[in-house]
């Protein structure tokens, strides 16, 4: 089998693989068509006007509708593969929203990857083929890069940030994984699988996979043993902002700004609490850097989004994604969020597993930037956190 | 063969030479001349080429197996880095302009030197002196960082020679940075009587283009590799996010010199074509002044695409759409060039000297590297082939197949004027055309190669990419005997060659209508311009008159 032991083209086995390629065809077609042009003409005059055959040569200065010509051809097929480019791009940084969420640490040199049910893997990462699945990537030393070519994509992986990169297989099978950032001695040996499997068989597979627990009630414990809970009370008086359905929300700050609360926020807020102060609260949190690795960080992370309205911990659950931050467009129409009544938590009373302090109703007449907090919508506690596709899939859980 | 028509009588050489005028060591340590400095970046320039050019056969060989049989991961690593920092910081970058364009920009527009000579020597010695430093610490056991340097691997990471190679570096970047001064002045105030700008031969502008891309993006280049040093040596929070720092933040400073930089290395390659295509088709350029301002352009927007470099590295996506746009609106001057010169050998009377067939070469070998970079400006194709060895294989097409190539073309068209005789055109014929199979050998598998997904700069890869590995390192030692070729006939070329005459190729351009070689002052008499460059029309008037 001569592909076999010879393959002149990669594999494709993802959503966006086809469309990457269709783009590269077009792509390579317009290279072929300009090359054979330029290379005909040439050979063409190289014969047609060589001295031996042509030994009067005609002067000729230039040609400005020419210039014109091969000004603007250029430039509109440049444009369009400018734009196609552009849009699958944007296809290809923004996951859906209802991505699952696997985690993936690099570091000189291996890949390890912590899906939410606490299950972990070296250097192998399995994930259904049939559902889409977004990394969150961070490394522990240098600069690494995620890179999957059956997939047709790739991230850095930095160092002090996350960023993420997202796919959907779209066939079973066992696919190269590379790091394909130079990042020291043994860069060539980061290398990994990716193991595409049906979704039943990765249902088998995240249960025989042993896992001690989830992200999140790991995340519990980090989060009691670093203290947190003694400021993050969940009381309207604490000192530090209620963390109830903080996760995809936007956050008012002191400055007047909002941020969306992401990954990245909260990490932050972490390591560097002062960057950003949440209105109405004092920058008296200290600094955990250095007292956190990436994994606890990962775990603390997936504990917070884990906190929603009824403060039931999604312990277990592949997908801790939550509806995406929707009062932006609130904020931009002008609506003061700080006031009574807008910006009200909802908080319920039934707080199943309320890891530190029980929830407290806010004090309605109280002004509400103590909560910090803006809701994604007034009945939000309505809308299980589970819904919507991606969480579908999820089935039982152990 | 051109010399045979033009020349029927024996030639001598000219009694009084820049070469002749004086004799011994300090003679041409302490010179002022811009010809004898040229040399000088010649032999020093050609000796880090041959070293360079070693590194990468070494590297080649190693990719022949999946394995890493040959060296060990380090020693893999130090190869790519120096086969990187050498040919880039020590080859390319000074190539055409410090050797070529130094000895013939003065004469092209009819000017006595440089406008400041002693600078001029002060550049070499810089440049001499960096090379020093990065080769110390080649020498006492290697970098691995990669010619980019990338942090925070390159400052905390990595415990080879660092702040030596990158201060190596940043030294010889002040020579580029006279050199372009130089040109710059020189240019605008040294014009012989009647060389207006619009009569320069294109090659001046593509020199003007680039001495002010080098005055402007190299002292970025050398902020940023203090920053590195002092992050290194002194735990200055600025790249490393332990220290505070943001990686992601070198890679805006070093891209917004080094973008640029492939700017330098690659517009004085076109200034050379712009000079050959036009004197072996005995024509006049097509579009001159199309060719003059797409230099300019190139210029002024090769500084505004630094993060195409970037677009999986963590920057917004909003920026990278408008660095995409940029990068596509780049490409075009580049193609109007590439228009131009074929227009030009239309109803031409084509001459197939060496030169003419390494230019060529150069049309096709840049047709095809500059349209591979539309897979890399296109973001979603980027964020497939970006850093795999598709780019590793856009690169070379551009500056192998481009400027290497063009070098060599220039290199062959001035030898008779940079020593007065003619090197050999049979072996010179044969070498350009093994220069050219072997040059797409190597490099066309690596496209193949790259969308397949093979990441660049691996010491160990998975098996299935062996067959073209293997063709491409088949390719790099035919590359490799196509380039050493030269070495030999040009040397012997200096004893032995025909001697050429004053203008062996019947040129325009007024470093045509000196001596070969030149007197010490270029011209016994200040030419006057009264003619456009390429003005080949009258110039076969007179040739007809006289035969």
């Amino acid at each position: 089998m001569l592909p076999r032991y010879f393959p002149l083209f990669p594999e494709s086995a993802s959503t966006l693989s086809t469309r990457v390629d269709l783009l590269y065809f077009f792509i390579l077609a317009v290279t072929i068509f300009f090359t054979t042009l330029v290379a005909l003409l040439i050979c063409v005059f190289a014969v047609k006007y060589r001295k031996d055959k042509h030994p009067v040569p005609v002067q000729i200065h230039g040609s400005i509708p020419l210039e014109i010509f091969w000004t603007l051809v250029p430039l509109g097929i440049a444009m369009i593969i400018f734009a196609w480019g552009a849009v699958l791009f944007f296809q290809e940084r923004r996951p859906p929203k209802s991505a699952m969420t696997i985690y993936g640490v690099g570091k000189q040199w291996m890949w390890k990857f912590e899906h939410p049910g606490g299950q972990r893997e070296i250097n192998n990462l399995h994930v259904p083929v049939g559902y889409p699945v977004r990394m969150t990537l961070i490394s522990q030393d240098v600069i690494h890069d995620f890179f999957v070519p059956v997939f047709r994509t790739q991230m850095d992986v930095l160092p002090g940030r996350y960023t993420q990169v997202w796919f959907q297989a779209t066939k079973p099978g066992t696919y190269h994984l590379f790091c394909n950032q130079y990042c020291g001695t043994n860069h060539s040996q980061m290398v990994g699988e990716v193991t595409a499997m049906p979704y039943d068989d990765y249902q088998q597979w995240l249960r025989g996979s042993g896992a001690f627990g989830s992200l999140a009630t790991e995340g519990q414990k980090v989060f009691a043993s670093m203290g947190c809970p003694t400021c993050h009370t969940g009381a309207d008086n604490a000192r530090g902002p209620n963390l109830y359905n903080l996760y995809g929300h936007l956050a008012r700050l002191s400055d007047g700004s909002a941020v969306s609360v992401d990954e990245a926020y909260i990490r932050e807020s972490v390591l560097n609490p002062s960057a950003k102060i949440v209105y109405g609260f004092q920058n008296i949190m200290p600094t955990f850097q250095g007292q956190l690795n990436e994994d606890e960080m990962i775990q603390l992370i997936e504990y917070i989004k884990s906190l929603t309205y009824n403060g039931q911990l999604l312990q277990l659950q592949t997908n801790t994604q939550q509806e995406p931050p929707v009062n932006l467009d609130k904020i931009q129409k002008g609506i003061d969020v700080t006031k009574p009544g807008t910006n009200t938590i909802q908080m319920p009373r039934t707080s199943a597993v309320p890891p530190a302090e029980p929830a407290v109703e806010p004090n309605p007449t109280e002004p509400a930037p103590r909560g910090a907090v803006v809701p994604g919508r007034k009945n939000a506690p309505a809308k299980p956190n589970a819904a919507g596709k991606g969480a579908a899939p999820q089935g039982e859980q152990q | 063969m051109s010399t045979a028509t033009v020349a029927p009588a024996a030639l001598e050489m000219p009694a009084d030479t820049y070469l002749n005028s004086s004799f011994g060591i300090k003679s041409w340590f302490l010179t002022k001349d811009h010809k004898r400095i040229a040399l000088m970046y010649l032999v020093s320039i050609s000796l880090f080429f041959l070293f360079g050019g070693t590194m990468a056969v070494l590297m080649r060989l190693e990719l022949l197996t999946p394995a890493g049989d040959l060296f060990q991961s380090d020693t893999y690593n130090k190869l790519f880095t120096m086969h990187g920092i050498v040919m880039v910081f020590f080859f390319l970058v000074p190539s055409i302009p410090a050797t070529l364009g130094n000895f013939v920009l003065p004469m092209m527009i009819g000017a006595r030197d440089l406008a400041f000579p002693k600078i001029n020597l002060a550049s070499w010695y810089i440049f001499m002196i960096g090379a020093c430093f990065t080769f110390s610490a080649i020498i006492s056991g290697g970098v691995d960082t990669g010619w980019t340097f990338y942090t925070p691997l390159s400052t905390q990471y990595l415990n080879t020679h660092v702040i030596a190679a990158a201060l190596g570096i940043m030294i010889a970047g002040f020579a580029s940075i006279f050199t372009g001064l130089n040109f710059i002045v020189t240019t605008h105030r040294m014009r012989a009587p009647g060389m207006t700008w619009f009569r320069l031969p294109l090659f001046v502008w593509s020199q003007y283009a680039v001495s002010i891309v080098m005055v402007l993006a190299t002292p970025v280049l050398a902020i940023t590799l203090i920053l590195v040093a002092l992050e290194r040596g002194f735990h200055i929070g600025i790249f490393n996010p332990q220290l505070g720092g943001d990686p992601v933040l070198f890679q805006h400073m070093f891209w917004f010199y080094s973008h640029p930089a492939v700017y330098i290395m690659i517009l004085p390659g076109f200034g050379v074509i712009s000079e050959v295509i036009p004197c072996f088709s005995r024509k006049r350029i097509f579009g001159y002044s199309a060719v003059a301002f797409s230099s300019m352009a190139i210029g002024v927007f090769g500084f505004l695409v630094w993060a195409h470099h970037m677009f999986v590295a963590g920057i917004s996506t909003y920026s990278a759409l408008v660095f995409s746009l940029l990068t596509f609106i780049i490409a075009i001057p580049s193609a109007i060039k590439v228009f131009n010169w074929t227009a030009t050998m239309y109803k031409g009377s084509i001459h197939f000297d060496t030169p003419m067939l390494y230019a060529i070469a150069f049309i096709g070998l840049f047709t095809i590297g500059g349209l591979t970079g539309l897979f890399l400006a296109a973001l979603g194709v980027d964020v497939h082939v970006t850093a795999t060895y598709f780019v590793v294989a856009h690169f070379h097409y551009v500056m192998v197949g481009g400027m290497l190539v063009a070098y060599l073309s220039g290199l062959h068209f001035w030898w008779p004027k940079i020593t007065g005789r003619m090197y050999p055109e049979p072996p010179a014929k044969l070498s350009a055309l093994i220069t050219f199979i072997g040059f797409n050998l190597t490099f066309f598998p690596q496209f193949v190669l790259g969308y397949m997904g093979m990441p660049r700069r691996y010491h160990v890869y998975p098996p299935e990419f062996q067959v073209l590995n293997v063709l491409s390192t088949a390719g790099a030692s035919v590359l490799a005997v196509g380039l050493l070729m030269p070495m030999f006939y040009m040397l012997w070329s200096l004893k032995y060659g025909e001697i050429a005459g004053n203008n062996p190729y019947r040129a325009t351009g007024l470093e045509w209508q000196t001596t070969s070689p030149p007197p010490t002052h270029n011209f016994h008499e200040t030419p006057i311009v009264t003619r456009d460059a390429y003005d080949y029309e009258s110039l076969t008037e007179e040739v007809e008159v006289v035969g």
